[in-house]
């Protein structure tokens, strides 16, 4: 379809619309007649392409960085029409990877200082969107000509790029600030929205830097009625305030003005925001808010109900009787329509929790989960199980009806967090003795429930039940209907390791059926024959569960099927021989009890650090590396048809031969050692790095490290309970377990390591308000000569300084010796970590705001 | 740094404009525009809309307040680690990312006030106008928003420059 004149953007999009091909290919078409049109010297047929070009890759995705160096073109046209087009297309397609940003340069430094405003401003706007560091730094001069301009339109835009310049280039501060900050007290409504905006982020990112700009910021605050301006003030002042406490005072005062007297719902919700969460110390100001916030919760509008929500969730953790006071509210929006509102709610009725009322919100919320739909019922377990188990379970009084709660959770139809039912039911079990006897009732009621099986979310809780079930079935009320709800043939719809976590449930009812079967007939003198019964059908119905399993695919499941069947086989035999059984050398008989007695040892939680409390042994040496061990065992690690190892050298180690090395230098009891083998030690570790243990537990010894770990009885031992707090009630006896601190020697290592990553990227943001701090500074000893020659009143400030390099300025630092205070400002940044440089300086505020 | 980015969005998903206020690659912003539509569509489905008033309110400077009450559903999205406040104009969504802390009340506010200088600009604005005058649309955009903060609120004063340009062309 060639035409005889160019198409327009214009026919594109009328062409788009009414084509029947098929969008790809009427794209590429398009796209190859505009790669044909765009390599024309015309410049009109050339920016209509680039215009054509720009909407394809704004709306459909087209690529466009190839056409960079055509939109430069484009851009060095005189007529503003193909200007606009080229800035356009640049805006949109540059990134910093673009290879001909360095060629714009110089464009945007001729339209920056052209006469044109509108070019300015497209240079500006362009500047704005695409400022790498280069462009900052080679533009900067220019900006701040800018920023001095005759025409507000210019300035404003000029501020509007400013943030941009600063954040990528930081040295400009020095020039621009000044500009900055006089513009701030414009009074054109302009540029002061404009100028309030970036000090806005700059706020926001280095608060410290502005203070001492608090009082013009308190002007405007108190003269203007621009909601928008007000808004980003009252945002300014939140930051300024959460680092200067004594500010909070002062402008508590205007907020609250501005709160009782304005109509705009935003400005009313800023003010709230800014008084809930930095002035929280300011009873007047809380309690107008939290009223204000009363009436957002009662409107129709889900917007407002959900800010009402959220503004008071951020003043929960000061002001809880706020919370309280609003509870109803709180209650009825959790029935909310809107899934936001809903979210709040809930987060707040979590804070709401004590002791006192967990059962009676637990109640309302399962109340709702079970109403609701899948997302948010799962929140709401998600939620109730979290803040019940925060602490090792602080909250919860009583244990035996959290557990039936768990229960309860699990048979919710949308319950999806099998996973963390299956860790709290498992927990409880370890750590709260007490509870333990419900734990077992709860497991056998989930077990024999045969429609659960299907249910593959509910999976971990079966496991964590049948495991339960297992390891205290001492407080079983009835073992054999256990054992058949573990052996049903429903459980085929299992996975595999959840199978053979039943198969080993079965096996420890079993030992302890026998094994009470056994004292009782050593005890009484004859047994009675449905004892026998009981407990012959027993062994035939695990038998008979157990012995198709014992083919399966699943080694685990196999193995374990075939140890429950093997001990059974040998039972069986001395079961029947049963009125003869007065002797306990009975082969079953003592393998039940060993079996007993190894599933009598308690299992208990066990601290992540636990391994680092264990002290190493004297005499025992942890080697960095094994780079040593080439050293010591060079010769033993020598191939095998060396002559100079003797056999007995060959024994693998002992701690003593590591002592002696430590007494003697390696050299004197070893041979050097061939190099063959002792790199390819060294070789065999750089392949297999991984599989090596960390360096704290390096020795070759296997002798030594199964005695290094205590049994797991006496950390248990060490983590049960305490004994009955005598506030509770008598017939329920809860015990608060001991929770095992964690080992502060970790902790710190990590924290350390976070706290310096952290202050590598904190040192561009730090650069950056040192500087800023210095202009104001160099600004303000400006205004200060101007003003106040000798002015008493300013007190000189204390610094507070930290370890910092000081480098010799010259003349600076003499100048420097100002009423604010001292600062030295350097040349270059200096790319040290030092303490959080911004927190440490306190600078005064002047008495006008005090 | 406030706004993040500015969508408008057709009721089948069709992105008709889009302003980012920081580099994302083309395949990002694909990805990201589809999960935010998609959410902003899916909450929009069970709500009854009165048509009719939407696009008669359109032509004059609505109250906001008279917004409010027809809307059912909140406004506010959570997405990764920022806010998306939307807002519906007949066939079109209007969809701006901000920071965490931004003020959503404000962010609709200005929603309503770039859909009244559109509506100013090119008289009872509808979906086709945008679409044939993307570039209008984002100099309307580029005055009001600079590096993601808004710098002008006045209608008049967005608009001078425009109709000057249109002139000159």
């Amino acid at each position: 379809m060639d035409n005889l004149f160019q198409r327009s953007l214009e026919d594109l999009i009328k062409g788009f619309r009414l084509q029947l091909l098929g969008d790809s290919s009427f794209i590429s078409r398009a796209l190859e007649e505009i790669r044909r049109e765009i390599k024309a010297t015309d410049l009109s047929t050339k920016s209509t392409a680039l215009h054509k070009l720009s909407y394809l890759a704004a709306i459909h995705g087209v690529d466009m960085s190839w056409a960079a160096f055509h939109a430069l073109e484009v851009v060095s046209s005189s007529r503003f029409h193909h200007k606009r087009i080229g800035y356009q297309a640049i805006t949109q397609s540059f990134h910093d990877q673009t290879s001909v940003l360095l060629l714009i340069t110089n464009q945007l430094r001729k339209d920056l200082n052209s006469v044109n405003e509108y070019e300015v401003s497209l240079a500006l706007e362009c500047l704005s969107r695409i400022g790498t560091r280069d462009l900052a730094r080679d533009l900067s001069p220019e900006v701040f000509t800018l920023l001095g301009s005759s025409k507000s339109f210019v300035r404003k835009k000029a501020t509007g790029v400013v943030l941009r310049v600063f954040d990528k280039y930081p040295d400009a501060v020095k020039v621009c600030f000044k500009r900055l900050v006089e513009n701030l007290e414009t009074s054109d409504p302009q540029i002061l929205s404009a100028v309030v905006g970036v000090f806005c982020e700059l706020a926001s990112k280095d608060p410290t830097s502005c203070l001492p700009l608090a009082p013009e910021f308190f002007k405007i605050l108190v003269e203007s009625r621009n909601n928008w301006v007000l808004i980003k003030l009252l945002k300014i002042f939140s930051k300024l305030a959460s680092v200067e406490p004594r500010l909070g005072r002062k402008v508590a005062e205007p907020i609250c003005e501005h709160m009782k007297r304005t109509v705009a719902k935003s400005l009313v919700f800023e003010c709230v925001r800014t008084v809930v969460s930095s002035l929280s110390d300011h009873e007047a100001a809380v309690k107008l808010a939290v009223a204000k916030i009363r009436e957002f919760l009662v409107e129709d509008d889900p917007n407002l109900k959900y800010l009402g929500l959220h503004a008071l969730s951020i003043a929960a953790p000061k002001h809880l009787w706020a919370v309280l006071e609003n509870k109803e509210a709180v209650v009825k929006a959790l029935s909310d329509d809107d899934p936001n509102v809903k979210l709040e709610a809930l987060h707040l009725l979590m804070a709401m929790v004590t002791e006192d009322n967990v059962s009676e919100i637990s109640r309302i919320l399962m109340n709702y989960a079970l109403k609701s739909d899948p997302l948010f019922c799962n929140e709401i377990i998600i939620s109730v199980l979290s803040v019940c188990s925060r602490n090792a379970y602080e909250i919860i009084v009583d244990f035996d009806w959290y557990v039936s709660l768990l229960g309860e959770m699990a048979r919710i139809p949308h319950c999806q967090r099998g996973e963390e039912i299956e860790h709290q039911l498992i927990d409880i079990g370890m750590r709260v003795r007490d509870a333990r006897p419900q734990l077992v009732r709860v497991s056998w009621a989930l077990l024999i429930d045969p429609a659960l099986l299907g249910n593959m979310f509910l999976h971990p809780i079966l496991s964590a039940a049948s495991w339960v079930s297992g390891e205290y079935v001492e407080f079983a009320k009835n073992p054999y209907e256990l054992v058949e709800a573990l052996v049903q043939p429903r459980t085929d719809l299992l996975p595999p390791y959840i199978r053979a976590i039943y198969i080993h449930s079965v096996f420890k009812v079993l030992v302890f059926c026998l094994g009470s079967y056994f004292s009782a007939q050593e005890s009484s003198s004859g047994s009675s024959s449905t004892v026998y019964e009981s407990i012959l059908n027993l062994v035939n119905v695990i038998e008979i569960g157990v012995w198709p399993l014992s083919g399966a695919y699943d080694v685990e499941v196999q193995e374990r099927a075939k140890n429950v069947l093997g001990f059974i086989g040998m039972a069986k035999q001395d079961i029947a021989k049963k009125v003869n059984l007065q002797d306990n050398e009975a082969e079953a008989c003592r393998v039940t009890a060993f079996m007993e007695d190894a599933f009598s040892e308690e299992l208990g939680p066990i601290s992540a650090n636990a391994r680092e409390k264990v002290c190493v042994p004297d005499g025992l040496e942890l080697e960095e590396n094994l780079g040593d061990l080439e050293e010591i065992c060079g010769k033993f690690l020598k191939p095998v048809e060396s002559d100079s190892v003797s056999c007995t050298d060959k024994i693998s180690f002992s701690v003593s031969k590591l002592r002696i090395r430590d007494q003697q230098e390696a050299s004197s009891s070893t041979s050097l050692p061939p190099k063959e083998s002792s790199s390819l030690l060294a070789e065999h570790r750089k392949r297999h790095g991984m599989y090596y243990l960390t360096s704290k537990k390096n020795d070759p010894d296997s002798n030594g490290t199964p005695n290094d770990y205590p049994p797991a009885n006496d950390l248990a031992s060490e983590i049960l309970l305490d004994p009955l707090d005598p506030k509770r009630k008598a017939k329920h006896r809860k015990s608060r377990p001991v929770v095992v601190k964690l080992d502060e020697g970790g902790e710190s290592r990590i924290t350390t390591s976070q706290a310096k990553t952290k202050q590598e990227s904190v040192t561009d943001d730090e650069s950056l308000s040192r500087d800023i701090q210095s202009a104001l500074l160099v600004n303000k000893k400006g205004k200060e000569r101007e003003k106040c020659e000798g002015n008493s009143n300013l007190v000189v400030v204390q610094e507070e300084e930290t370890s910092r390099i000081e480098k010799p300025q010259n003349s600076e630092k003499k100048k420097k010796k100002k009423k604010n205070g001292e600062r030295t400002s350097r040349k270059h940044r200096s790319r040290r970590r030092s303490e959080v440089a911004s927190s440490s300086e306190q600078v005064e505020i002047p008495d006008l705001l005090l | 740094m406030g706004i993040r980015f500015i969508l408008m969005v057709n009721k089948q998903g069709q992105t008709r404009l889009a302003q980012y206020y920081e580099w994302l690659t083309l395949e990002e912003r694909r990805a990201l525009e589809g999960e935010i539509v998609r959410k902003c569509l899916a909450r929009n489905d069970q709500q009854i809309r009165f048509e009719l008033m939407f696009e008669f309110l359109c032509s004059y400077a609505g109250v906001l307040a008279g917004w409010l009450a027809l809307n059912e559903q909140c406004s506010f999205v959570e997405h990764r680690n920022y806010k998306i406040v939307y807002r519906r104009y007949a066939s079109l969504f209007f969809m701006v990312g901000v920071d965490d802390d931004e003020n959503e009340l404000a962010i609709l506010e200005f929603i309503h006030l770039l859909v009244e200088t559109m509506d100013k600009h090119f008289g009872n604005v509808c979906e086709l106008d945008i679409m044939f005058h993307l570039e209008k649309a984002h100099f309307m955009l580029e005055e009001m928003v600079m590096n993601g903060c808004i710098v002008e609120t006045s209608k008049a004063n967005i608009l001078s420059p425009i109709q000057l340009m249109d002139k000159a062309h």
